[in-house]
């Protein structure tokens, strides 16, 4: 999960960059900047679920 | 404000970089006063590891920039060495690390704004190298901070700093694609605040929390710094500080007239204001009362703030980001602690990447010019989508080889102890674990 999440934002990055290479109209390429965006977060999200440690693992 | 033109560079007179000078000599208080904040939020049995670490790490991180990472930033445009690499790709050229010389070597025959430029990163990169300290406070090893710092400053940092002072592609967003100035950074709140508070947030995945901090049955244990006067004094520090890096940064990196600077401080310390404004009022609600760590907190992360905004809003628009960047501080702490298990003792995820990235958001908005705010998310995306799992790969690859977190006895036993072989506070009684709960 932790790994995943991490591979899901660059992927996002580079849907970020394709829209300004892809698309001139600011609709379109703002459109798909904030997808590129949604999908750091939504990889951000899943990469903070793996790490989160299980209760009782940092007990002395 | 941005204006609509480009601005005019002002002649290169003596007095002008005299100035800018000047401001770099007082911007060290800023990384002075987080030191301080690092080392009052950590545990009193820490603490003479906390504060040697934040001056080892501090030397680390300006040598590495000085051996190899002055060479990856690059020089400011126009000057020698500041043409950068670029790769050709649909039909654009992506300026993408910087050619600058190694080890320093023609420091001293560039022209004075390079110097100063040069200097304004070195300061950067060691401010970047200490945020991720606090968060690794009571557990992280000092041989594995220095290797860290010597990656994040020599590597990390100077890459981001050339993507968008150095004529990078982040800064060429506007010529090469219409998007308003292209990525706007005057005072390091993506090349020095985000990148430091993402590079805590990998660090703290690796490390892991405090022994102790989550058990198995109840809520966290509550870990309280131990020193609030250290903290809030550190914020002190910081305003001074910050007031000098965000005018010697507009100067810099915008080309401000000298008739803009104070505008700038004004809009430092208002930016700082309205965010401990906002933080003590969001505590006192949710808590009955102030809490000291938290509004400390929310004044650096208005700061942070600050330093993407100060040199492009007016006064009014400083306050509201200030604010802002207030409110989202301390319930962002409680989130990360209590909801996803995050144990950051400096609360450096929040006061400085989360304050960061609103801060350079909110460029987007107070910006005239159109495609200004599509510039800053693309930045932000960059930073997101490229800073945070490249600093996890590559320290996740050195704790392979020098294992970051100390072992449970060193834990138990204090990093003073374990490190130093003797405490800061000798004639005081250190708390045990079991005292927390």
């Amino acid at each position: 999960m932790k790994y995943a999440g991490l591979l899901v934002m660059p992927a996002g990055f580079f849907l970020t960059v394709a829209a300004l290479v892809l698309f001139p109209a600011p609709a379109p390429r703002a459109a798909f900047v904030l997808c590129g965006l949604a999908v750091e977060i939504l990889g951000l999200v899943v990469a903070v679920r793996g790490h989160m440690p299980a209760r009782g693992d940092s007990r002395p | 404000m941005i204006p609509s033109t480009p601005i005019p560079i002002p002649p290169a007179s003596d007095t002008y970089y005299s100035l800018a000078f000047l401001l770099l000599l007082l911007a060290p208080l800023a990384i002075a006063g987080l030191a301080l904040v690092n080392n009052g939020l950590g545990r009193s049995r820490s603490a003479a590891q906390a504060i040697l670490g934040n001056l080892v790490i501090i030397s680390v991180a300006v040598i590495a920039f000085a051996l190899f990472g002055a060479a990856i930033a690059g020089n400011p445009v126009g000057t020698p060495g500041g043409a950068g690499h670029a790769f050709h790709a649909a039909g654009q050229s992506w300026n993408w690390i910087g050619s600058g010389s190694f080890l320093f070597s023609n420091f001293g025959s560039i022209p004075i704004s390079a110097e100063l430029a040069l200097m304004f990163e070195m300061l950067g990169v060691a401010f970047a190298a200490i945020i991720p300290w606090g968060s690794g406070a009571d557990r992280w090893r000092l041989a594995a901070g220095c290797v860290a710092s010597a990656v994040i400053a020599g590597v990390v940092c100077p890459l981001i700093m050339h993507w968008v002072w150095g004529g990078g592609w982040l800064a060429g967003l506007g010529q090469n694609f219409s998007l308003g100035a292209g990525f706007i950074d005057p005072g390091g709140a993506a090349t020095v605040q985000v990148v430091g508070g993402l590079s805590a947030l990998a660090l703290i995945w690796l490390l892991g929390p405090r022994a102790g901090k989550y058990p198995r049955v109840g809520i966290s244990t509550a870990m309280p710094g131990h020193n609030a006067v250290y903290v809030l004094f550190g914020c002190l520090f910081c305003m001074v500080g910050w007031v000098a890096w965000n005018a010697a940064g507009a100067i810099l990196w915008m080309n401000a007239p000298l008739a803009a600077l104070p505008v700038v401080a004004v809009n430092t310390v208002l930016s700082a204001a309205s965010a401990l404004g906002a933080t003590l009022a969001v505590t006192r609600y949710r808590f009955g009362k102030p809490d000291a760590s938290l509004c400390a907190n929310g004044w650096l992360a208005g700061l942070v703030t600050s330093s993407a905004c100060a040199a492009v809003a007016t006064p009014l628009q400083s306050i509201f980001a200030g604010a802002v960047a207030g409110i989202i501080t301390p319930l962002l702490v409680e989130l990360l602690e209590l909801a996803l298990s995050i144990d950051d003792p400096s609360g450096a995820i929040a006061a400085h990447a989360s304050a960061g990235l609103w801060g350079l958001l909110a460029v987007g908005f107070f910006a005239p010019k159109s495609g200004q705010l599509l510039a800053q998310l693309v930045g932000i995306a960059t930073l997101l989508g490229i800073v945070l799992p490249a600093v996890y790969l590559i320290f996740k690859l050195i704790n392979r080889v020098i294992p970051f977190r100390v072992d449970p006895d060193g834990e138990r036993m204090g990093m003073d102890l374990h490190e130093l072989g003797g405490g800061a506070y000798p004639e005081f009684v250190i708390h045990r674990d079991e005292s927390y709960r």
